[in-house]
């Protein structure tokens, strides 16, 4: 694959993939488990030594690059291991939110009869803000991670079938699909051998924003102590410890912070970058 | 069945009992409303005078500095989360320069500046989102506007720049601006949910969390009917004022 000349794909790609590196190799980027703690070493600054207890009971001395909480647990080690978890839920969730989104709205723009019902649902869905639905499921089902992320990715859903349905109703009135109904293609072939190879391009815009929607989204369920359960190391989890003692030791919600909003706007970014090179009609609007 | 006698009581304005807090959900939303009231409407207010104005100047001087600038901003205040904004703010505004108080709320009754001084802060935190969702949208409908012929007519009659601006740029990119304004509701009631825990306001956000903590599923209930229901309600008053921002529409 060439290399997109737009600088925005550039930059937002490249810090994606460093990401990846440090989620893929966290373990050998001088972190300890994220989960030990050290009674000795608690609430320790940025940049301090101090001792951990390893499970095999075993003490180690470990320099603590972003400090300790106050269980005595080492920052550094739960950020990388907090990328792990965001990627995989920005990712999974909108997946799963394309994948069921698109099915939805193929059937819903080429079978004309499921359109009415179908598109009211969705209205349904839509008229309840996103966050609510997302803390509302996870309430209902308690959380892990499956949960969480199918939590995320349910109120993302109809934007993706109104998206798939518009396109599908502007493609199955292009002269090569009526071509393909006079031949007889069976309905299933033309939706998804020929109407949904051309809606691939805004797909992978959309996506990209549902992940960085979803990446956002996950950190404020942590972060609000209805989403992964504490003793899963991501960024809001770390930060709605952290907050706590927000007055006296900053650094327990700046560095994942900082690490957060970097990566939603590294996803951002890349989304607009591919807006703008997939389809340049769409850049001169919003 | 069970969900035609829920809907039944729900029209005589029952919305049940709460499990946690032992009164009906109605009286507990209607205690809780106020806060949150008052913080929402603060922040349309500041977002909506802040980001128009933005808007226009960004399009006025489109593809400049400023425009390049405030579409940066546009992108970063989507990405930075709501809580890691107010943490920053909280830093910055009260414990380095002891402006502003660090959390808590006051009624409204009790002491007014006190009240304002509490809300300052959370309508900062939770408008910029919401600022950079109208400003662009505003950018590129009066970006829109101002590449029609009767902008280039009104500026050949010698019209000042602003009335220009004002008049005929605005005035046709209101409808876009209005819907705007309605879809980013949603937006605000998911950040009142957030903000109100970091700056400990007690009203609905609050409730939302601590509801489902308590995992008290009436109130759950409750909250995200009132919340859907007002956001439904204030698209629907933002469709018909489109009658009045448009003179073309009629219903």
């Amino acid at each position: 694959m060439r290399i997109p000349q737009n600088w925005s794909v550039r930059i937002g790609a490249s810090v994606l993939a460093l990401l990846l590196v440090l989620a893929v190799l966290a373990p050998w980027l001088g972190t300890v488990d994220p989960t030990l703690f050290d009674a000795a070493s608690r609430d320790l600054r940025p940049g301090e030594s101090g001792e951990i207890l390893t499970l095999e009971g075993e003490t180690l001395r470990h320099t603590f690059l972003m400090g300790s909480d106050s269980f005595g647990r080492d920052i550094y080690s739960r950020v990388l291991y907090g990328t792990r978890v965001s990627l995989a839920v920005g990712i999974a969730s909108a997946a799963a939110a394309l994948a069921i989104g698109v099915v939805l709205g193929l059937l819903a723009g080429y079978l004309r009869w499921l359109d009415g019902p179908l598109m009211r649902v969705m209205d349904g869905i839509m008229a309840i803000p996103a966050v609510l639905i997302a803390i509302a499921l996870v309430a209902l089902w308690r959380a892990s991670l499956p949960t969480v992320i199918v939590a995320i990715a349910i109120p993302e859903i109809p934007r993706v079938t109104r998206l798939v349905r518009a396109l599908v109703l502007s493609i199955r009135e292009e002269p090569y699909v009526e071509a393909a109904v006079a031949l007889g293609t069976p309905a299933g072939k033309i939706m998804f051998g020929h109407i949904l190879p051309n809606t691939v391009a805004p797909l992978l815009v959309q996506g990209t924003y549902i992940c960085a929607f979803a990446i956002l989204l996950e950190s404020i369920l942590s972060f609000l102590g209805v989403g992964l359960p504490p003793d899963i190391p991501t960024w809001g989890n770390i930060m709605a410890e952290g907050r706590v003692q927000f007055v006296a030791y900053p650094h327990n919600v700046f560095f994942p912070g900082v690490f957060l909003a970097a990566t939603v706007l590294a996803v951002n970014i890349l989304g607009d970058g591919l807006r703008d090179t997939l389809d340049p009609k769409m850049a001169k609007r919003v | 069945m069970q969900f035609a006698i829920w809907m039944g009581q729900l029209l005589s304005g029952d919305l049940g009992q709460s499990y946690y807090f032992r009164i009906d959900v109605a009286t507990l939303i209607a205690q809780r409303l106020e806060p949150t009231f008052a913080l929402a409407a603060l922040t349309i207010l500041v977002a909506v005078l802040v980001s128009i104005p933005l808007g226009v100047l960004a399009a006025w001087r489109f593809g400049g500095w400023f425009d390049r600038a405030l579409m940066g901003f546009s992108v970063m205040g989507f990405s930075v989360p709501v809580f890691v904004l107010a943490y920053l703010l909280i830093w910055l505004m009260s414990l380095k320069l002891g402006w502003l108080p660090v959390q808590g709320y006051v009624r409204f009754s009790e002491d007014f500046l006190l009240f304002l001084k509490h809300l300052i802060l959370p309508s900062i935190t939770l408008s910029v989102i919401y600022i950079a969702l109208i400003a662009r949208v505003t950018r590129a409908s009066v970006l829109e506007a101002l590449g029609e012929d009767y902008i280039r007519t009104a500026r050949a009659k010698g019209l000042p720049e602003l009335r220009v601006l004002v008049r005929h740029a605005l005035a046709n990119a209101a409808v876009p601006i209005a819907t705007v304004i309605g879809i980013g509701i949603a937006l605000l009631i998911g950040g009142v949910v957030v903000t109100e825990s970091v700056y400990a306001i007690p009203g609905l956000g609050r409730l939302t969390v601590d509801a489902v903590l308590a995992r008290d599923f009436p109130t759950i209930q409750g909250v995200i009917l009132f919340f859907s229901f007002v956001y439904v309600a204030i698209n629907l008053l933002i469709d018909v004022s489109y009658v009045f921002l448009d003179p073309r529409i009629r219903y």
